[in-house]
């Protein structure tokens, strides 16, 4: 009974996202204002019909309901409370519908905070995210239904893959799927825009705090994930380019650039069209990466063209949007945007704000060839090549690394000219002490250093001080500390703080790279092994068991006078037939202490994976850094006063018209 | 600049995206022809398709019986295709999957064994990402024999196993929602 409610709660979700799409659209036709106010009302009750459905399928995996397809293969009689809840989104069916809540809920939201917006503009938008609703409910119920039914009823389920369950898992996907998702609103934004012609400095102000927020998400999401397949994976690294984060990736970067761009056209009137395309391309990547993961396609392309349903119809889908959208845009774009970017002199702020649109857009470009390039010649049959992190790290890092000076200098350029000689004048200082502390601290810390090392540290604490600059220029221009700090708006302190974390994440890549050690050995009981300088000691494994595994427990004492109790394990999962490893790692804010189990020998010995890692806490914690700066530059103020002046002046307008 | 007229303006920044846009690609392509590399099984080898030295995917079957572990960590294996075999030798850790009758790839280099003089691919590191009802794509791929309908690998689901319930592959790697 309750998987049905939830698959009618899903179609009627369907008919009520068409009204949603095609009233406001008619309604703007014909100006009538009535039909534009249905949108707001559709949206609240899309978001209602979607989070029935979510519920009931929830409440079928806490129930363990195998009549369910679905459940029966994610789900297990053994499996804690907390993985039967987030199980849920634990395979293809159950993401998709996460998704579409996820885009109903930023819906949802744009429909309660766009009460302020002029109401033709406000139901566009509505319209366009009811539209890829459309497609998303379409794929679900069509592809993907996860209330499909199962008979006869198995006795027990599959169980949720073993190495999904891992608390890091809980809330990675969630915040990732925020931010992809959240790059629809951007994309309505602009759609709404080319639409409506209203396309100008307000558009981007409304605009903006939409596209922080998703950014803000995005970045949590691929910081969460980088943590858990650091803890989980057992391999030690935090990065491994490979398609399913590549996926994530593409669309942080061009979401990066439309926040600055949209910077742009809020303060200067200028870059319209470009930031309209970016908004257009970021919610175009989030599309791909849903189709490069959803799609089976990185299985394998041939596994995706004998099973062609879903793979196909994201593809039309994407095709239909991606394309849609861009013939709208060359369309109208010309006609909205007189050639304004003339005016744009490369040393202002807004000239460099344009160079790093640059290098991130062809940043992201050259992670989409080396993503997509071997699957395009297996699917021609024209080879099967693989293209490894070294190729992304090549690709990469030459043209990321011009950002970082890009961030110091335009913290200092004001807008519009730009003057080569104050700018030395104020950036000399920064330049010299960054260039002190890169060389001091590695060999302070450790002794040594490597250009990688000396590069990175110096690209990192040039950042860090450079955009520490914008706020220590407001704070010294006024009286006393507490009124300078207070005088900060939170925009500033959001950019500053995401510039710091990029520093701070900038220090954590370049030193773990430096001065990270590792070990693959095999060692008897009680035997030692001294790794980066740090002794580790093997005290044997154990049996112990879990809820719905069996484990070996390896106990390593670790650390110089060995008083840190490491305990790794090797579970086996039943019910899957999964081995999987679980590392353990003694973290530190100066260095991570890593071990995996490998595996057990007959004479009672171990290989044993042993990691030493510097400063690997900054790359996440510079993740973090990032994420709160765009929580403070979402929430300043600044968009809600404006907003209620804005509403007072659209509302007088309206009474004298 | 402010000598230029509007046009020489355009025409300069034109010259500078070119520029941009072309170093950057070369600078990709270059990087893209360096770290690329290809997928070959034991019998392609063996037959001299691969250039000596370069660092290539071989994948196939690990040969039962043929696991043979030395002091250390050091492994020799021979891995197999429908027809070829090709000894392989390995220092590190196993990935947990792995298992003498199931596919793997392996990525290194060709070379000569040091200790029995034999053609040896040496492996840098070793993938087995699947389960037991799944093998990379590339190897069931490999193995399939000439007709394309039957493969040679010892073990029963190569297309779809029958036992399981969704009738798809289940992986770690397709399921594993870190998009």
């Amino acid at each position: 009974m309750i998987p049905e409610l939830g698959h009618f709660a899903l179609i009627l979700a369907l008919g009520v996202a068409l009204l949603q799409t095609l009233l406001p659209l008619a309604g703007w036709r014909r100006r009538d204002a009535r039909l534009l106010g249905v949108a707001g009302s559709a949206a609240q009750a899309q978001f209602f019909c979607i989070a029935v459905a979510y519920a009931c399928l929830t409440y079928c995996f806490v129930t363990k309901d195998f009549s369910l397809l679905y459940v029966a293969e994610n789900d297990h009689t053994q499996l804690p409370l907390f993985y039967r809840v987030t199980a849920v989104w634990g395979a293809h069916e159950g993401s998709l519908l996460l998704w579409v809540l996820i885009l109903s809920g930023w819906t949802l939201a744009v429909s309660i905070f766009n009460r302020r917006l002029p109401a033709d503009l406000s139901a566009l938008v509505l319209s366009v995210l009811g539209s890829v609703s459309i497609g998303f409910l379409l794929f679900i119920l069509l592809t993907s239904n996860p209330f499909t039914r199962l008979f006869p009823v198995p006795a027990e389920g599959h169980d949720l893959n073993p190495i999904l369950q891992d608390p890091g898992l809980a809330i990675h996907p969630p915040m990732l799927y925020m931010g992809y998702v959240g790059f629809s609103v951007a994309f309505a934004f602009a759609i709404a825009a080319l639409i409506s012609g209203r396309l100008d400095a307000a558009w981007a102000r409304w605009t903006r705090p939409w596209t922080t927020t998703a950014w803000l998400f995005l970045t949590m999401g691929i910081t969460l994930g980088s943590w858990w397949a650091y803890n989980e994976l057992g391999w030690g690294g935090w990065w491994f380019w490979d398609p399913v984060e590549n996926a994530s990736f593409m669309p942080w970067l061009a979401g990066t650039a439309l926040i600055h761009s949209l910077a742009v056209t809020e303060k200067r009137g200028l870059l319209k069209s470009w930031t309209v395309l970016l908004a257009i391309l970021a919610f175009s990547l989030s599309l791909l990466g849903t189709f490069l993961v959803r799609s089976g396609v990185l299985v394998s392309v041939h596994a995706f063209a004998s099973d062609p349903a879903r793979g196909m119809f994201i593809l039309i889908f994407m095709a239909v949007v991606v394309g849609g959208a861009l013939t709208l845009y060359a369309i109208r774009a010309p006609k909205l945007v007189s050639g304004d970017s003339a005016a744009i002199k490369l040393f202002s702020r807004e000239g460099l704000l344009l160079l790093n649109n640059v290098f991130l857009v062809v940043a992201a470009a050259a992670i989409l060839l080396g993503t997509l390039y071997p699957l395009v010649l297996d699917a021609l049959h024209l080879g099967k090549i693989s293209v490894g992190p070294p190729y992304f790290n090549a690709v990469f890092v030459p043209l990321i690394a011009p950002l970082f000076v890009l961030v110091g200098i335009g913290a200092v350029v004001p807008w519009k000219r730009g003057d080569a000689r104050s700018t030395w004048q104020r950036l000399k200082w920064p330049a010299l002490a960054a260039l002190l502390i890169a060389v001091a601290v590695p060999f302070a810390l450790y002794g040594r250093a490597t250009v990688v090392a000396l590069a990175g540290g110096l690209l990192a604490a040039w950042t860090v001080i450079a955009a520490s600059q914008d706020v220590w220029r407001r704070v010294r221009s006024k009286s006393s500390l507490l009124d300078g700090l207070a005088s900060v708006p939170r925009a500033v302190w959001g950019m500053t703080l995401a510039h710091i974390g990029l520093g701070v994440w900038a220090l954590g890549v370049a030193y773990v790279g430096s001065f990270g050690a590792e070990k693959d050995i095999r060692l008897q009981r009680n035997a030692e092994a001294t790794v980066g300088g740090y002794n580790f000691r093997f005290n044997g494994a154990d049996e112990q068991n879990g809820p719905n595994y069996k484990a070996q427990r390896g106990s390593i004492s670790a650390g110089r006078g060995a008083d840190i109790a490491l305990s790794p394990e090797k579970r086996f999962y039943p019910s899957q037939g999964t081995m999987l490893t679980e590392s353990a790692v003694d973290a530190g804010l100066l260095r991570d202490l890593y071990v995996s189990l490998g595996e057990g020998f007959d004479d009672g010995s171990w290989s044993l994976r042993i990691y030493v890692k510097p400063m690997v806490r900054m790359i996440w914690f510079g993740g973090v850094l990032m994420f709160l700066g765009g929580l403070l530059a979402a929430s300043d103020k600044r968009y809600r006063l404006v907003r209620a002046a804005e509403r007072k002046a659209v509302a007088g307008a309206t009474a004298v018209a | 600049m402010s000598g230029l007229s509007k046009r020489q303006k355009r025409m300069a920044a034109v010259l500078v995206l070119v520029l941009g846009v072309g170093g950057a690609a070369f600078l990709g392509f270059t990087a893209f022809s360096k770290n690329m590399m290809y997928f070959y099984t034991p019998s392609d080898l063996l037959a001299g398709a691969a250039k000596e030295g370069a660092t290539l995917q071989l994948g196939g079957l690990v040969e039962k019986g043929s696991l043979r572990r030395e002091d250390g960590l050091k492994i020799v294996f021979v891995m197999a295709d429908c027809e070829k075999q090709m000894p392989v030798r390995y220092e590190g850790i196993l990935p947990d999957l792995f298992r003498e009758g199931q596919g793997v790839v392996a990525t290194g280099k060709l070379g000569i064994d040091p200790v029995t003089g034999e053609r040896t691919f040496v492996a840098s590191q070793i993938l087995a990402k699947h389960d037991e009802n799944y093998m990379p794509p590339q190897v069931a791929a490999s193995l399939k024999t000439a007709d394309g309908k039957h493969s040679c690998a010892p073990f029963k689901s190569l297309g779809r196993p029958a036992e399981n319930l969704a009738g798809k592959p289940m992986t770690a790697a397709a399921e594993a929602p870190r998009s």
